[in-house]
């Protein structure tokens, strides 16, 4: 038995103007304009706007990778979810990483090799470019809207809370600072954001573990031994959290799947030279995306035993203070305001590649393949790229104050479950099966998309919990159990149907492709 | 162009590759539903305690973890060794 004394009742600093936190986010946000500035010079193509010149080393598109990855429902969500509910937290750390396994075995190499910029092109390679596009940009710009909502309203609450600031301002400071370095950098900008993001949020989180740690003897099992000594062996075992079975499965699909159908991670294997490095990269973001979520296990358990879960709901009923109050108790104010201040860049980051996303599939996709047929210029297809990135900043900055206090982790499994049902059959489907055809993936990719919109909007989220109604028609909260095999069916069965000689005659050339890259 | 000989060869390396890439997806399915059903239907189990502190939930989930890690080092390990030198071989081939 640990003797352990029960967390102090003190008074936060959260909410207060924090000189440290003002002090930190302004340093980071001067570097990566610095970052944007020199990125800016470079960014002359329409190849160096969408994938940073296909230069960035392994290493390096790992660390992006796990900056595009590692949102805010990461590093506030879990260590609020696990400091309040204990195990059931977990749930997440665990499903968020296990996505990237078959990101690698399945998609990553023949992405790089079938693509140039957006997923779509590699559904598109041997299958009718309009409609297939279209359909892909639907999925995308889906997906891109639901985890933007997130992040935005993420963003505006925790601004508030950090710095005082009023909501809408806070919203405005995130559009504006994202679009710079979109606008100005492209893929080159944006990766480097997600490197020192990556780096600052892995760096921030390290040191509060181990300031965890260094009270428990640094042995993670004595402070889940104190977690359970205070507050009941509950904590260690599945719980409230997800009270009925079929809702845990169908949560565990979405995050499992939804990895491999986001188009700003997608979008990222095009930022490598070949395919090799866009393997090895995958690699890299596995081994620190999964030490990220080790150490949410430490510091969810360590606001826990150390906070308090009644102090940590006090400040804000989701939990999502929990890591910066932990920061608060083991280091003060500054270390407060340091946490605070890497949380708000890991949102920025995130902004970004989802804005750099979705104005691929505007431009690319939509604009210069559908409208103009493929034929654009190189200087048509820039303006048009940066057209695209301002109106996605404004929509952002609308839908974050539209959106004002939803839940954040609700809404990014949303944003998994739309990945999942709309872009992953499909993509999985062109690239493994030979007689899928542009009708098949259409249907899902459409189908998929309308259906995982209409199931949510029937949950007893939407129904229940915002609609105030007695009942639900649909039980479940997360509708990936039913749409992800419903989009594969849908992809199958149309494509028996509407089987294509001429689309199966050019997979032996597309099969050579995905494995050689010409 | 590519010969009938090499595209034989080339097929058989595609199918080598699939057959990794597949199992071992189905392996990390295998292992996270596992879990996951245990957190679904099962709860008493892991919420059993290995030593002071430390429940099968909490053992398996991280678990789950370093398995991602192990599988992924699994497959880059053998297509940096097997698959890259073999896809090396049949290009410069075509292009002789």
């Amino acid at each position: 038995m640990i003797a352990l004394q029960a967390p102090v009742e003190q008074a936060t600093r959260i909410g207060e103007p924090n000189a440290v936190a003002m002090a930190f986010f302004f340093g980071f946000i001067s570097i990566t304009l610095g970052i944007t500035w020199w990125a800016a010079r470079r960014t002359r193509t329409t190849e160096e706007f969408y994938a940073a010149g296909r230069t960035i080393t392994a290493g390096q598109n790992g660390f992006a990778l796990a900056g595009d990855y590692m949102s805010a429902a990461s590093f506030l969500g879990i260590a609020g979810l696990v400091s309040t509910t204990g195990f059931d937290g977990l749930i997440y750390s665990t499903g968020w990483l296990v996505g990237w396994p078959v990101v690698l075995f399945l998609i990553a190499e023949p992405l790089r090799n079938l693509g140039k910029y957006t997923f779509a092109d590699v559904v598109a390679s041997r299958l009718k470019q309009t409609p297939v596009r279209i359909a892909a940009a639907i999925g995308t710009l889906a997906t891109v809207t639901f985890y933007l909502i997130a992040q935005m309203v993420g963003a505006g609450g925790l601004i508030r809370l950090m710095f005082g600031l009023n909501y809408e301002t806070a919203i405005m400071i995130v559009g504006a600072a994202m679009l710079a370095y979109v606008l100005f950098g492209g893929m080159i900008a944006t990766t480097w954001v997600q490197i020192v993001k990556a780096v600052l949020l892995l760096g921030g989180a390290a040191v509060l573990a181990l300031m965890v740690l260094s009270k428990f003897g640094f042995n993670p099992v004595k402070l889940f031994a104190a977690a359970a000594a205070q507050y009941g062996d509950g904590v260690l075992a599945p719980g409230r959290l997800v009270s009925k079975p079929l809702d845990a499965v169908s949560l565990g699909m979405a995050l499992m799947f939804g990895t491999a159908g986001l188009p700003h991670i997608l979008m990222r294997f095009y930022t490598v030279p070949d395919a090799q490095t866009a393997r090895k990269s995958v690699f890299y973001a596995t081994g620190l995306i999964g030490f990220f979520y080790l150490m949410t296990f430490v510091l969810g358990f360590g606001a826990m035993v150390l906070v308090g879960p009644d102090a940590i709901k006090a400040v804000d009923a989701g939990g999502n203070m929990a890591a910066p109050l932990l920061a608060e108790t083991l280091g003060g104010t500054p270390f407060l305001g340091f946490i605070a201040a890497v949380a708000f860049a890991t949102i920025l980051a995130v902004v970004a590649g989802l804005t750099l996303s979705g104005a691929a599939a505007l431009s690319h996709d939509l604009w210069v393949n559908v409208a103009r047929g493929g034929h654009a210029t190189p200087g048509e297809q820039l303006r048009v790229a940066r057209f695209a990135t301002v109106v996605l900043a404004v929509v952002a900055v609308m839908l974050g104050i539209t959106f004002k206090g939803q839940n954040v982790a609700y809404m990014v499994g949303l944003a998994f479950a739309i990945a999942a049902s709309a872009n992953f059959p499909a993509l999985v489907l062109s690239i493994f099966w030979r007689r899928c055809t542009t009708a098949g993936v259409v249907a899902s990719m459409v189908i998929g998309t309308a259906a995982t919109l209409t199931l949510i909007y029937l949950s007893p989220t939407i129904q229940i919990d915002i609609l105030k109604h007695a009942s639900a028609p649909f039980p479940l909260r997360n509708p990936a159990l039913i749409t992800i095999p419903l989009s594969f069916a849908i992809a199958i069965v149309v494509s028996l149907v509407t089987s294509n000689v001429g689309e199966q005659a050019a997979w032996a050339r597309v099969e050579r492709e995905m494995h050689t890259g010409h | 162009m590519s010969t009938a000989g090499t595209d034989a060869a080339f097929q058989d390396l595609a199918r080598r590759r699939w057959r990794i890439a597949i199992v071992l997806t189905i392996v990390m399915v295998a292992l996270y539903f596992g879990f996951i059903l245990l957190v679904a239907y099962n709860k008493p189990l892991l919420g059993r305690l290995v030593s002071p502190g430390l429940s099968l939930g909490v053992l398996f989930g991280a678990l789950v973890i370093v398995l991602s890690w192990i599988t992924t080092w699994i497959y880059v390990r053998w297509a940096n060794v097997h698959y890259d030198p073999a896809l090396h071989a049949l290009r410069s081939g075509d292009h002789k």
